[in-house]
């Protein structure tokens, strides 16, 4: 079956308001569910569950820092407590905060940052989160997830309530097309492959997984035979399925809406030295701020498309060669 | 572990936990002897009389919370825990050591019984807030009690989780300043001056109460108040006097963060057993 055939890609919702549902759902099976706001319910779609649950639905003001210790308060009073705000914020204002009363603490506490990347478009560099994989690994005994589509997201949001020690999950404010079909099984910790390669294998996660779905389409038409690996959980990393595509492709690509210099890229490169070492490429964002633009100008201009993904893996397999 | 609202009761118990604090500081060679003096009273008088809570079954659900936000007076809590038969007394001289339940700052994973692991300052109110939310949800009498540093309180995000407590009426809380006036560099007024310190309390809509730190009898009537007060958290401004109960480090900015030698050991234990 060709790509174009497997993969319908028909438009879904954000992964940040699949992210709400999954906690309505959640509230509605476990009244031990609890969810801590920052001032941005609306746009994390958190208020959803505020909105059937005020009890359980605690309104911190703009206060990031006291909301993630509050949580944590929740979480270790045997709370299955949530935290929910724009990943730029939840991490960077709260960082001291995750390290201390979350992650050094042991306390199993569920962090959500939506709007990562450049992909939030307008609002600009401020409240872009291109930095957030590198920050929330770095948290240890954190578990990282960064699911891709609506699916993905509802199953991880909730196998992450009841997953042990703590959970950070990405989440983006665009909408994203269907990858899985409903009801589609994820276990934390285990990759999906979703296209088996012959000639290379992008390593990816989020917002490019569509795009190398789509890069994959593009190549295939060339002759080319590339392969998808969805890293929806980025701590722990799957590296037996990226020793096995490094093994079988010898050529990976990783693609993130991430720095390129702190973001899965580099962490997919130790597992790869660590056991089968190949060609890389890795593809993403530099180490700048981008700016102000709608969704598809900037993802345009940053070469977030399925088009830039092709021309990286091009120049990855003339290094084969 | 026999709770006492005698004050000569509590007075020995002060008294031993001093001996435990300037020892172990002592044989650790550095720690935190100044702000762990001046909580001695305010820590034997919610663990020994007010709290509710049992060594020996630390998971009781409805149990009272205690955090120590000021994680460096880790000695005092550490005295209180082996006095109270949380921990033992006989290792409390291997406090700062490689293995010691006994950890520079006071640590979760090496002593369960301790509500929350601390030593970065300015986050245990909120925490705090989170454990007394977690309390109303489940119709819990749980109190929590969280003492912080007044050096600490320079700290914002204090004054976030003061705006939230008041706003949600968070009245199962009670936190308490150890008014101590000396912090690392010097003189509290001399780096960051907090007064009027109880008007801003005020401001935030806590009710505020100033205790002598030292007078058990304060103390208790204090802690009886905040339990009595609805609507509205209760802050204690406890005014005490840093290195407490040993003439030469009491109001001496050095002894915030260093050891007595053993020749000073000695005539502390003197001082604090006359």
């Amino acid at each position: 079956m060709s790509v174009k055939e497997k993969f319908e890609l028909k438009m879904g919702a954000a992964t940040r308001e699949a992210f709400g549902k999954a906690l309505v759902e959640l509230g509605r099976e476990d009244s031990n569910v609890v969810v801590c706001d920052a001032d941005l319910s609306k746009s994390t779609f958190t208020h959803l569950f505020g909105k059937e649950f005020p009890k359980r639905f605690f309104s911190c003001g703009i206060a990031e820092a006291d909301m993630i210790s509050i949580g944590a308060g929740l979480a270790s009073s045997g709370k299955i407590a949530f935290v929910a705000s724009f990943s730029a914020f939840v991490l960077n204002k709260g960082f001291e905060q995750l390290r201390v009363n979350v992650a050094y603490a042991q306390v199993p506490l569920r962090v959500v940052g939506t709007h990562s990347g450049i992909s939030i478009g307008e609002d600009g560099p401020s409240q872009m989160s291109v930095e957030d994989i590198s920050l929330a690994c770095s948290l240890a005994g954190f578990t990282v997830l960064s699911p891709a589509d609506e699916v993905a997201t509802f199953a991880l949001v909730k196998a992450a309530a009841y997953h042990p020690g703590p959970v950070f999950i990405r989440a983006g404010r665009l909408k994203v097309p269907v990858i899985y079909t409903a009801g589609q099984k994820f276990e934390i910790g285990k990759a999906n492959t979703l296209i088996e390669g012959k000639d290379l294998t992008f390593i990816t996660t989020g917002l490019l997984v569509a795009e190398s779905i789509r890069a994959a389409e593009i190549l295939e038409a060339e002759g080319i035979s590339a392969g998808v690996i969805d890293i929806h959980t980025i701590k722990p990393l799957d590296k037996a399925a990226i020793a096995a595509a490094a093994r079988s492709t010898g050529c990976l690509v990783v693609a993130e809406e991430h720095f390129t210099d702190s973001g899965l890229g580099v962490k997919v490169a130790q597992a790869v030295c660590e056991t089968h070492p190949c060609i890389m490429e890795f593809h993403g964002i530099g180490n700048y701020y981008a700016e102000s633009g709608t969704p598809e100008d900037l993802l345009t201009k940053y070469k977030m498309t399925a088009k830039d993904l092709a021309v990286t893996a091009r120049k990855a397999l003339a290094r084969k060669k | 572990m026999q709770k006492t609202s005698d004050i000569g009761e509590l007075q020995a118990i002060a008294k031993r936990v001093r001996q435990h604090i300037v020892t172990m500081i002592c044989a650790a060679k550095s720690g935190h002897p100044g702000g762990s003096l001046s909580a001695v009273e305010t820590l034997v008088t919610l663990y020994f009389d007010v709290m509710r809570h049992d060594p020996a079954n630390p998971t009781w659900p409805e149990r009272d919370r205690f955090i120590l936000s000021k994680g460096h007076a880790a000695p005092v809590l550490y005295s209180v825990f082996a006095e109270a038969g949380y921990t033992p007394i006989d290792s409390l001289n291997t406090l700062r050591s490689l293995g010691s339940i006994y950890q520079g700052h006071p640590d979760r994973r090496y002593i369960p019984a301790l509500e929350a692991s601390t030593g970065s300052l300015g986050v245990g109110l909120s925490l705090g807030l989170g454990m007394a939310e977690a309390a109303r949800l489940d119709n819990s009498p749980t109190r929590v009690y969280v003492v912080l540093g007044d050096g600490e309180i320079q700290e914002g995000q204090i004054w976030e989780a003061a705006m939230y407590g008041a706003f949600h009426k968070v009245d199962n809380i009670c936190a308490i300043v150890d008014y101590n006036r000396i912090q690392l560099d010097g003189f509290v007024k001399d780096i960051m001056e907090l007064e009027p310190l109880a008007d801003k309390w005020r401001a935030f809509g806590w009710n505020t109460l100033e205790v002598d730190g030292h007078d058990f009898a304060a103390l208790q009537k204090a802690f009886a108040e905040a339990a009595a007060t609805k609507g509205k958290p209760t802050v204690l401004i406890a005014h005490t006097i840093k290195g407490k109960g040993v003439s030469f480090m009491e109001n001496n900015p050095k002894f915030h963060g260093v050891a007595p030698t053993k020749e000073e050991l000695e005539k502390a234990l003197q001082e604090i057993g006359a």
